[in-house]
């Protein structure tokens, strides 16, 4: 066991969590743990303070609309939450297993920033809104301008994530595939979170975005630029081959993921072309 | 200090608040029951109840459970008699090495508490975080669905033949 010693700081409420954060940009925010306790115990990291957001309860639930999620809202949150869309809470199924999911936040897996996040394609898939907080004021940040790159985000150094809005469209039709080792426990091989919408036959929007394939989550615009503006044609899979440059290491190949990231979006888009051909 | 309660009994400790919420039970407290796979919230040998929801304790600085209401293996029997959970485990077979078992039986009651009558599918989802290397996981899996099953009807009653 190797305890870290260094200071927590423990907050109640969101003011003077953002104070702490200004007082002390170099500490480590600590949420549910599930990540930043593994790489305390490694020895990897060894951070100077710690900021413990977890007594901070405004941070925590989900609006009754499902449209705004406190960063701090556990994956159990997500996956028990009736109003928000059913690939979403399938998604925070997916996360680890039940132990994980009852103390891991949505606001810990953005922000850690994992190109294998399990969760990131969603919200890029779903336009979602980011809300970085600061004694200086409020800015929403869109999911796509959030990661800079490899664990890297939009967040100043006095900012926390405080909210996630999302904005639903009732004819948007989302969709998720988590690909790892086993369907509990496992860290992603290739991740996808789309969202088409289909109007008259034709395709008038698609986002498709793919986790654990380069060093942040990305949106295959190739894909979505194949699909937007034509009838529904899983071919467009193919496209994918233009956004993607993943790598070896130990948990796939290359080209298994590759391969597999086209045929995760070929079956996402027969699926749904066979759920309604006349839209 | 950090206080909080274990199995109904107040506790307080002194430790570095990043400690593991692990290491504060089975050596602050000395309650060994929880045990240690692999450290990093993969086995769930670890799991223990915070608030009544199961949790890797090996992942919670030990300042996040100031405050609450602490639930490890040993407070699963009630006036000296075991948990149906424990009793089914013996009567099914749920256990061999045992390792594994504290965790299993920590997060069976968070599931039973929840859901008296689990499906083996939502038995195997609720247990997919906990890992054992020597059953095969079927015996846990009927001895969770199990547990809490209603009695069989008394012979005579149903027309069955007894046997």
């Amino acid at each position: 066991m190797l305890t870290c010693t260094a200071p927590v700081h423990r907050v109640s409420t969101l003011a003077e969590a953002l104070a702490q954060r200004a007082a002390h940009p170099d500490a480590t925010v600590l949420a549910g743990g599930t990540d930043l306790m593994v790489f305390l115990e490694l020895g990897s990291v060894n951070p100077p303070a710690i900021l413990d957001l977890w007594g901070c309860t405004e941070l925590r639930g989900i609006s009754e609309d499902g449209h705004t999620l406190g960063a701090l809202s556990t994956w159990t949150d997500v996956a028990r939450h009736p109003a928000l869309p059913a690939a979403l809470r399938d998604c925070a199924r997916t996360v680890g297993a039940p132990q994980i999911q009852n103390r891991g936040t949505i606001g810990g897996n953005i922000v850690n920033a994992s190109p294998a996040g399990d969760s990131l394609p969603m919200w890029l898939a779903m336009d979602a809104q980011f809300e970085l907080a600061s004694v200086r004021g409020v800015r929403q940040v869109p999911a796509s301008a959030f990661w800079l790159g490899y664990r890297k985000t939009a967040l100043a150094a006095d900012e926390l994530l405080t909210r996630v809005h999302l904005r639903p469209h009732a004819d948007d039709r989302l969709h998720y595939r988590k690909v790892g080792t086993r369907l509990a426990q496992a860290i992603s091989k290739v991740v996808l979170g789309a969202r088409l919408r289909v109007v008259d036959g034709v395709v008038t929007e698609a986002r498709v975005a793919l986790g654990s394939v380069a060093p942040t989550p990305i949106r295959a615009h190739h894909v979505e630029a194949a699909l937007v503006g034509r009838p529904l044609d899983a071919a467009a899979a193919d496209a994918v081959a233009h956004d993607i440059a993943p790598i070896d290491d130990i948990r796939s190949t290359a080209d298994y993921r590759r391969t597999v990231a086209a045929n995760v979006i070929r079956a996402w888009l027969r699926d749904e072309a066979a759920r309604s051909p006349d839209r | 200090m950090i206080r909080f309660t274990v199995n109904n009994q107040d506790v307080s400790v002194d430790t570095p608040p990043m400690a593991r919420l692990l290491d504060v039970l089975r050596e602050g407290v000395r309650l060994t029951g929880t045990k240690e796979g692999c450290g990093e919230g993969e086995c769930g040998a670890c799991t223990v109840l915070i608030d009544g929801v199961a949790v890797n304790s090996c992942l919670v600085p030990a300042i996040q459970a100031d405050g609450c209401r602490i639930t490890t293996v040993e407070g699963l029997e009630a006036d000296g008699r075991l948990h149906p959970v424990q009793e089914a485990f013996l009567k099914f077979g749920g256990a061999q090495c045992g390792i594994c078992t504290p965790g299993f039986l920590v997060t069976a009651k968070a599931l039973l508490d929840r859901n008296p009558h689990p499906t083996r599918a939502e038995a195997r989802e609720a247990l997919a975080g906990n890992l054992c290397r020597c059953t095969g996981y079927q015996k846990i899996i009927d001895a969770v669905t199990e547990a809490l099953a209603a009695p069989p009807p008394a012979a005579g009653t149903t027309g069955e033949p007894a046997c």
